[in-house]
């Protein structure tokens, strides 16, 4: 029988500490939507997601009611766009009428982002990978919920270096088209090394060639529940530190668990994965960067963050995958700044650089993440961000990422307000010495040897 | 069988247990087991029931419940006993 003390720990956790289901994301398959006729093509894309998601959202509110636990997002990834558009888009213009379809869709269903508007391009781009790159910008300019991501490198290919160029150029230029929101475009589009196919979480979510038709992925949260559970253990032993992020992160995932089992049995589609992120909101007592201060740092960013941050990712895997049947997407800390209101305050009080936001990458996932530079950013710059943040997640055989705000008009010292779960964020400097003649090469850097690990 | 734990949060006051009793009542809504704390000064209950046969949607009675928390000043929630299973129980 349950014990009272546990339920009072559970319903605390979900009133006081934020412990909610971040999304439950379907991935939906589009392959069969292929047409050599743009009209019929997006006609298609649009029956299949309705017929597909139409209940998704009140089944999640269901669930929420049923159990008493917030499910803060519900979500839809679909196939790589330019593998479902290739055959019906001959120029940029035609992939930008899919976008425009996909967030009528998602609109029409409820769902605040659709995922998908993609292409994986690690190796080589066909034209129509290109054709979608080139409509991204327009793309994100001229709807409100569809997100893009690009794939331009893997541990097994190495990176695409061309593409690497380009994804500078296209984030440069939806910073320009979405100038008047302060380039809130590039709030809904990330650059990957190694993407996984099965990642719930936006902006970055699409549904991988090697899924079924539909799938149920979970994002679990609650930093706010890691932290107020070392609140307990000050000045106690790494051993006691650690055992308790351990405990908490599996009492955090089976709530997913839970939530995924069951949202896949109402819809009768396939349970994936749960992703045992740990994704900081703006709102107070939700953020990474207080857990990591709660382990012993005075502000993060401070020297010893990276093994903090380590040991933080590791454990909350390690309890993680107990507790689910499935783990899968990203699954590890966010470190987003404008999200993450622990993160806002070290940048603004001079305590966390993009240089420490980088090597904290190395050992958590995603990236640099959510971060605005300065608007007169060069594209060769952003496409230097890019190049390294991918070498990290190829030599490391890790998901890396990249969502970077130029925002134009605006400098070091200024503030930029996207709203919502996107937050605020202080604008951060970026080293000014060029790369340019570095990322003019073009070509591909070879995929790395795969033994002598130093 | 169909566990709900309904808890209780709140200043602690007369005829709120009587009131929450007669709801379930009313609704064949059978209680197993009922504990009670008082925790960082609040007073909780939690009872464990069986909606088994339960007159209304799980929906609506969770809802009703919710209503009368509202109407007593204090806060009643019910939920499905199986987020209380996996969080705590291997």
């Amino acid at each position: 029988m349950i014990d009272i003390v546990e339920v009072i720990e559970t319903n605390e956790m979900i009133r006081s500490e934020n412990l909610d289901v971040r999304t439950i994301t379907m991935g939906i398959n589009l392959l069969d939507c292929c047409d050599r006729d743009l009209d019929r093509c997006c006609d298609r894309i649009y029956k299949t997601i309705m017929a597909t998601a139409n209940r998704l959202v009140a089944t999640g509110r269901e669930i929420e009611h049923k159990y008493g636990i917030p499910i803060v997002n519900k979500r839809i990834s679909v196939t790589p766009i330019a593998l479902v558009g290739g055959t019906a888009c001959r120029t940029s213009a035609d992939f930008v009428r899919i976008a425009e379809t996909l967030d009528r869709a998602a609109k029409e269903l409820g769902v605040n982002f659709i995922g998908g508007y993609s292409a994986i391009v690690s190796k080589g781009m066909t034209g129509a990978d290109e054709l979608l790159m080139r409509s991204i910008p327009e793309a994100l300019a001229k709807t409100e919920r569809v997100c893009a991501s690009v794939n331009v490198g893997s541990t097994r290919t190495g990176l695409n270096m061309d593409a690497v160029r380009l994804m500078g150029e296209i984030i440069r230029e939806t910073a320009e088209k979405t100038a008047d929101r302060d380039g809130l475009g590039c709030a809904k589009l990330v650059v990957f090394c190694n993407a996984p196919d099965d990642n719930p979480f936006m902006a970055g979510a699409f549904h991988g060639v090697t899924e079924a038709d539909a799938v149920i992925n979970v994002g679990v949260s609650g930093p706010g529940v890691v932290k107020a559970a070392l609140e307990k253990v000050r000045g106690e032993s790494f051993e006691v530190l650690c055992e308790t992020i351990k405990r908490t992160a599996f009492k955090v995932t089976r709530v997913g668990q839970l939530v995924a089992k069951d949202a896949a049995d109402q819809l009768g589609v396939p349970f994936g994965i749960v992703d045992l992120s740990l994704a900081p909101t703006p709102a107070i007592g939700d953020s990474v960067a207080e857990i990591l201060e709660e382990i012993g740092l005075e502000s993060v960013g401070a020297p010893g963050t990276t093994a903090a941050l380590a040991l933080l990712n590791d454990q909350v895997k390690k309890g993680g995958v107990m507790a689910s049947s499935y783990v899968g997407g990203l699954s590890g800390a966010f470190i987003p700044v404008s999200e993450d209101q622990g993160m806002i305050d070290a940048v603004e009080r001079g305590a966390l650089t993009l240089e420490k936001l980088e090597a904290m990458t190395c050992v958590c996932s995603v990236g640099l993440d959510m971060i605005a530079i300065p608007g007169d950013t060069s594209p060769a710059t952003i496409s230097g961000i890019i190049a390294d943040e991918a070498a990290i997640g190829m030599i490391n055989q890790k998901t890396t990422a990249v969502r970077v705000i130029p925002v134009i008009g605006k400098t070091v010292g200024d503030t930029v307000e996207f709203g919502g779960l996107l937050g605020h964020a202080p604008i951060m400097p970026v080293n000014r010495f060029s790369c340019e003649a570095f990322i003019a090469r073009g070509g591909r850097i070879p995929a790395p040897i795969h033994s002598f690990k130093n | 069988m169909k566990k709900i734990i309904v808890t209780v949060l709140g200043p602690d006051r007369v005829g709120i247990i009587a009131r929450v009793c007669t709801l379930l009542s009313d609704r064949n809504v059978n209680i197993l087991d009922i504990s009670q704390t008082i925790l960082s000064g609040y007073f909780h209950m939690a009872m464990v029931v069986d909606a088994a046969n339960c007159t209304v949607s799980l929906d609506q009675l969770l809802d009703e419940l919710d209503a009368l928390g509202k109407e007593l000043g204090t806060r009643i929630q019910g939920q499905s006993e199986e987020i209380f299973q996996m969080m705590h129980r291997i």
